[in-house]
């Protein structure tokens, strides 16, 4: 009868939100990764609302100045506010990596789904992910770039038609490792008693996928998509660094970089604050995806 | 395994003829006009004529089948006669390059050189550099040292090679002078000077390149040796008395190798992609180099040709994957 003694559990049982919480907790450089990229974030975003200086603002007469208290980045060969400019570019660069991610989750989850749960559709949707991972991707790229500019920044204006361009020729060159794992993880799922019985009282396809199969391989989803952003602002950065991205006058730190190589010999100093920006956002990004992994795979949680 | 490879060889043949369809088709839709950059002086029928004279006046469709008939029937036997002297593409039609008239495989032939040592190098360093850090790291899982590796193995992979690339000019070019930071292809090695001359250009793009290989492959080993050393035949090893020495590194590294060998082949079309960053900071005259500058000029037989060079890659190296990782590991069986 002793097992029967301590019939209430102490404490309410736990969700699994819950846990993944702890486990991510633990991983020290994920939490610091996830916080400076929050950090990162919300200076940009907020940061121009406090800064007095306009991205844009030419004073020709303090142009080529180092850190000073009115500028502490500096100004470029016009006298702009790097800070400024800086945080105008990052709103750009982390939008970009962001809508580029959540296209390719979208389109890689799709097709991965597809593929894995309607069995006639699996072959011809892996034979496909094959030939897109077989592209050349960087100068596929390169030339969609170069060709469509054009006729969008007509359509749609410069800026936007450039924004859609590239988040589009990202979006559709990088779904392809997501729609491997998600489908892998389909197929392990359909295998499972609860699909089964799922099946067995007469659930439809659509239900089976949004209420069964979807929220269990959400988390490869999440890994994948800190995984995107890093990708996808790391790609933007070269495109805008090979001179194929946004136009000049408009900033991203890509661009930034570029403009500050080409006054390399006589102001060294400028390639600096841009790069950071990209490695510190892609690093902690990346570390932020290492403990989401961790904490996401239930083997090693609670270890 | 013979089949597999044959069979493998067989379907590679319509992915490539598909990638190639995609890189031409891409290329159709393209609203850029070769004759953008011809005066306007010109007038509207010789336009025209010239148009027709770089062979725009037939179909998409006969195009491409001149260019795939170029590409893998006229160029090889060009190869052919260069090698044996006979005369095999005597005044067959070659893919010209409509930037400067020229057969574009005779300017890939030029460039490839310059690529191929500094790509070439480049992986050969990070390899020599990630195996032993990898195999280090994970036999002292946890260590000073293991921490140490995996956080500079992260920033390797997290900055990418516009920024290191500057940032190495600006170190040991602009600050310490001890690298010129413009790479001179025209420079011939013919005494010892020049070869350290040679040396010294090579080592930032190098060094830039091999720190991307670096981290990723060490991350790779690590895992894969991490993976090996809990095993039971380590164990076994151990019990008959063998050293250290040996367990680690003939027992747990060559079981370790299988899955990193085959990272190492597929690693190195993407290296190619990412040489055309870095030639494009360091002055390398090389193939990415010739990319860029065809893509700006609108020179479309060059861009496709060179695309689907490296589409090609990508294929042969999977290929290569696939077929080691069976070769090398006698549990995989695909047939």
């Amino acid at each position: 009868m002793t097992e029967l003694s301590n019939p209430q559990p102490a404490t309410p049982p736990r969700s699994q939100w819950v846990d993944v919480w702890h486990q991510f907790k633990a991983h020290k450089g994920a939490l610091l990764g996830g916080v400076i990229f929050i950090v990162i974030v919300l200076g940009v975003f907020i940061g121009p609302w406090l800064w007095p200086y306009d991205s844009q603002f030419i004073d020709i007469r303090a142009r080529n100045q180092g850190p000073s208290w009115a500028h502490p980045f500096g100004t470029d060969q016009l006298g702009r506010d790097t800070l400024a400019r800086m945080m105008a570019g990052g709103q750009t660069s982390i939008s970009v990596g962001l809508t580029a991610m959540l296209l390719a989750l979208g389109l890689g989850s799709f097709i991965g789904i597809t593929a894995g749960f309607f069995k006639r559709l699996d072959g011809p949707l892996m034979r496909l992910t094959d030939l897109f991972l077989a592209l050349p991707i960087l100068p596929l790229l390169l030339v969609m770039m170069l060709l469509f500019r054009e006729p969008l920044s007509a359509a749609v204006g410069p800026e936007r038609g450039i924004f859609i361009l590239i988040v589009v020729a990202i979006g559709i060159t990088s779904w392809m490792p997501t729609a491997r794992i998600v489908r892998g993880d389909v197929l392990a799922l359909k295998e499972r008693e609860f699909i089964l019985a799922a099946r067995s009282i007469g659930t439809p396809n659509s239900r089976m996928i949004t209420r069964h199969i979807l929220p269990n391989v959400l988390s490869p989803i999440m890994v994948s998509a800190t995984l995107g952003i890093a990708n996808a602002i790391i790609t933007e950065s070269a495109l805008s660094f090979l001179g194929l991205g946004f136009p000049p006058d408009f900033p991203t730190w890509g661009r930034l970089l570029n403009d500050a190589t080409q006054y390399l010999q006589d102001y060294p100093e400028r390639v600096f604050w841009p790069g950071l920006a990209i490695s510190l956002t892609v690093l902690s990004v990346n570390y932020l995806g290492d403990g989401l992994r961790d904490a996401l795979d239930p083997r090693i949680r609670g270890r | 395994m013979l089949t597999f490879t044959i069979r493998r060889l067989i379907l590679a043949i319509p992915t490539l003829l598909f990638i190639s369809l995609v890189i031409f088709l891409l290329l159709e839709l393209a609203p850029g006009d070769p004759m953008a950059q011809v005066p306007l002086t010109v007038p509207p029928e010789v336009k025209e004529k010239m148009r027709l004279a770089l062979g725009l006046g037939e179909p998409g469709y006969v195009r491409f089948w001149k260019w795939l008939v170029q590409f893998f029937w006229i160029e090889p036997q060009v190869l052919i006669d260069h090698y044996f002297g006979t005369a095999f593409s005597e005044g067959k039609l070659r893919v010209i390059s409509w930037q400067h008239r020229a057969p574009v495989m005779d300017v890939v032939v030029q460039r490839l050189p310059q690529t191929m040592w500094v790509v070439g190098m480049s992986y050969v360093v990070g390899i020599l550099i990630a195996l032993p850090i990898g195999i280090y790291s994970a036999y002292r899982q946890y260590s000073v040292f293991d921490q140490a590796g995996t956080f500079i193995t992260m920033i390797g992979y997290s900055i990418p090679p516009f920024f290191t690339g500057p940032l190495v000019i600006v170190i040991f070019s602009v600050q310490l002078g001890w690298f010129p930071f413009i790479y001179d292809t025209t420079h011939k090695v013919t005494d010892w000077d020049s070869f350290i001359y040679q040396l010294r250009q090579m080592i930032m793009p190098v060094m830039v390149l091999a720190l991307q290989t670096t981290a990723q492959i060490s991350r790779y080993m690590r895992a894969s040796m991490l993976d090996n050393l809990n095993q039971d035949y380590v164990r076994t090893a151990r019990a008959k008395g063998l050293s250290e020495r040996v367990v680690v590194l003939v027992h747990v590294l060559r079981n370790s190798m299988i899955p990193v060998v085959t990272v190492i082949a597929l690693g190195l079309p993407a290296i190619f992609g990412g040489a055309i960053i870095t030639e494009q900071i360091f002055s390398v005259n090389g193939i990415g180099a010739q990319l860029i500058g065809a893509i700006q000029a609108n020179d479309l037989p060059t861009v496709q040709t060179l695309t689907f060079m490296f589409a090609f890659l990508i294929v042969f190296f999977n290929l290569i994957a696939d077929v080691l990782y069976g070769i090398l590991d006698p549990r995989i069986r695909y047939d």
